[in-house]
């Protein structure tokens, strides 16, 4: 398995960049935590519909975030068009994708796991029993957004308008990431069955995996020059 | 070692390079000249496999560029203007990584040496945009080598070098050239071109102009081409 | 008449026909509906923009894995032509609904699967054109926009499953019963033909779009030369 290795060399490098810097995760972590905090204004302290529109707050604070941090995550292999140098290596482009997607997920899923707990603390919400399906839900949601957001952010890397175009293409098309995840993190909090949860994260799965072939496969034309 | 057939860039109605033919026969070290947007830096992506040229092919260290890519990326050393470096890790760092990536064996030995062979070893464990320009230059000349390639293709390596550096890398190309390693190189300095290179390669509008030894051409010639 | 081929003319004629009889369809022919009235009629543009929308996209979804395969510029061209005349189709789609909605549901809005599908894809196409024209180099330009237009198109099923699910599974307004329930033979048959005459409108706009797009290539291609 010669390009395990490789992917696995890359997502060092990332991550020991992320450590150096630290500067993705702070600024998406700090977003994700500013966009709970505006939120709350929308609601009367203590109301029921704080806690109903929680999940929908949640999955914003991180599809936000995600963009900033995307975009950040990209701009990186592009200062000493350090792109370019991961071209020249004898790797499959598909190889680079992986990694990049996999560094994309750890540094989202880390901000993610701060922000909850904030959450649960700000507006009231019980996750004793279903943190483990949760923290799946938060997973899988991410790697879909990951997945759409690694290849469109080396598309809006590439424009004149760079941050502004990630969102633009981002967020249209991975609705059904968002709506998906919305639905099996509100089921979860709601305490409802597992079987309906189970039936939103099928799709979620789904959706996952049709994303990460398709991007899998056309990664390639967007990062040669 | 490198056998350009018909080579073409083209994107509708603009023409990057058309019918771009030659031939460098290994250890040989051939200056590529030409105005700016005449198709040098064109013609060296499409040789290191960064650019799908839209017609024709190439022959690079003995694999077909369109077909083998990986087999050739094996056996090419890139240094570009832009250093293909990260600033936030080290000088050793950085080789640690485009080594594995290539998966030289015996990596630690080989940086060890390179590094001394860069007067960088003292630096080694500092961060990358604490460098100087030239040191960063050379350490990129360093990241190009690491796996030993048979070809080296150079864009512009003498562009904002110290005369240190300068020197270094003159002695680099003069040493790779020795060691039978083919050098293809765009360079501005038509002087040097001149003095160093078995043979020039001028592009003139996309299309190949001129190629000949450089006692074949007179100056006057080429400067005529690239003026433009 | 140099820049407008034969057959051209005999496209833009054809259409011109068919649009004709699609009026007289729309208007005259099919029966009032009882319950909503003349504004139902609207239907007979509404759905029919819906498809050459559709059509649009899968276009541009075809002609963009055209492209990434071979390279060739036309391809990218097709693409480009066919999206501009999908989001043209789409909007109208978007402003006939509510026309439409209004009188009926008394809501210029509804978050229905279909008129949020809708303007979803309006959004994606919106961003596709954005790709490609904020791109300096063209030939990456074109590249993105097809990963895009590939990635996009092969999300309207998605989105339109997802958001169906998320309205079904909860209790939404109910508003059904509207298009396709008992639909008067007459009113079937004028559906039909409008969607053969927008089909006819659309290729007509994208043969000429496409023409066009050729024309100005081969003017770049002559300043260029001089």
């Amino acid at each position: 398995m010669n390009s395990l290795q490789q992917i696995y060399t890359i997502l060092h490098k990332d991550i020991l960049l992320e450590l150096r810097s630290k500067d993705i995760i702070t600024t998406m972590l700090i977003f994700s935590l500013t966009v709970v905090v505006i939120f709350n204004f929308v609601f009367e302290p203590g109301s029921e519909e704080m806690a109903t529109s929680a999940p929908g707050i949640l999955w914003v604070a991180f599809a936000f975030a995600s963009n900033l941090g995307l975009s950040r995550s990209f701009a990186r292999e592009q200062e000493n068009s350090n792109m370019q140098g991961l071209l020249l290596c004898p790797v499959d482009r598909s190889a680079v994708f992986t990694a990049k997607v996999a560094g994309n997920v750890l540094f989202i899923f880390l901000v993610e796991l701060i922000t909850l707990p904030v959450m649960v603390l700000f507006f009231d919400l019980h996750i004793g029993p279903v943190w483990l399906p949760l923290l799946g839900t938060l997973i899988l949601g991410t790697l879909g957004f990951a997945t759409v957001g690694t290849v469109f952010s080396a598309i809006s890397a590439n424009t004149r308008s760079r941050e502004v175009m990630l969102p633009i293409m981002l967020f249209p098309v991975t609705v059904p990431i968002i709506l998906a995840a919305i639905k099996s993190t509100s089921y979860l909090l709601a305490g409802r069955d597992m079987s309906q949860v189970w039936s939103w994260l099928r799709l979620l799965i789904a959706f996952d995996v049709i994303y990460f072939v398709v991007c899998f496969l056309l990664y390639e034309y967007v990062v040669e020059e | 070692m490198i056998r350009a057939q018909k080579i073409g860039k083209s994107f509708g109605p603009l023409r990057a390079l058309s019918d771009v033919n030659f031939e460098i026969s290994q250890g040989e070290l051939i200056a590529l000249l030409g105005a700016n947007g005449a198709g040098k830096t064109t013609l060296i992506r499409i040789l290191a496999a960064l650019t799908r040229p839209s017609t024709g092919t190439a022959e690079v260290a003995g694999y077909e560029l369109n077909r083998e890519q990986q087999q050739v990326r094996k056996r090419i050393g890139v240094v570009s203007h832009q250093t293909l470096l990260y600033g936030e890790m080290s000088a050793q760092e950085n080789l640690y990584f485009y080594g594995r990536m290539f998966r030289v064996p015996d990596l630690q030995s080989r940086i060890d040496e390179l590094l001394g062979l860069m007067e960088l070893k003292k630096r080694r464990h500092d961060l990358v945009r604490t460098f100087s320009r030239g040191m960063q230059q050379r350490l990129s000349l360093a990241r190009a080598v690491l796996h030993q390639p048979n070809v080296l293709l150079l864009d512009e390596p003498f562009t904002g070098l110290d005369i240190h550096a300068e020197e270094l890398l003159t002695r680099f190309i003069e040493k790779a050239v020795a060691d039978q390693v083919t050098v293809l190189m765009t360079v501005h300095d038509l002087d040097y071109a001149r003095d160093h290179a078995q043979r020039l390669l001028v592009l003139h509008k996309g299309r190949l102009a001129i190629d000949a030894a450089a006692a074949q051409t007179t100056r006057a010639q080429i400067v005529e081409l690239i003026r433009e | 008449m140099n820049s407008i081929r034969s057959s051209h003319l005999v496209l833009i004629i054809l259409t011109f026909i068919v649009i004709e009889i699609a009026l007289y369809l729309s208007f005259l022919y099919a029966p009032t509906e009882s319950t909503m009235g003349d504004v139902q009629r609207i239907f007979y543009f509404h759905v029919p923009s819906a498809w050459a929308s559709f059509l649009a996209f899968f276009i541009v979804c075809a002609a963009s894995i055209a492209f990434l395969r071979t390279g060739k510029a036309h391809w990218d061209r097709l693409a480009a032509s066919s999206a501009e005349i999908g989001v043209l189709f789409i909007t109208i789609v978007l402003l006939t609904g509510p026309l439409w909605a209004k009188p009926v549901w008394n809501v210029y809005w509804t978050w229905d699967a279909r008129l949020t599908t809708s303007l979803v894809l309006w959004l994606i196409y919106i961003a596709y054109l954005m790709v490609r024209n904020y791109t300096t180099d063209p030939e990456r330009g074109a590249r993105f926009a097809a990963v895009f237009g590939i990635i996009g198109f092969i999300d309207v099923p998605i989105v339109y499953m997802s958001i169906r699910w998320w309205r079904t599974l909860h209790p939404a307004p109910v508003i059904a019963g509207g298009e396709g329930s008992g639909l008067a033979p007459e009113m079937f048959r004028t559906l039909m033909f409008n969607l053969f005459a927008f089909s006819i409108l659309f290729i007509t706009l994208l043969v000429l779009s496409y023409r066009i797009s050729t024309l100005e290539k081969q003017l770049q291609a002559l300043k260029h030369q001089s």
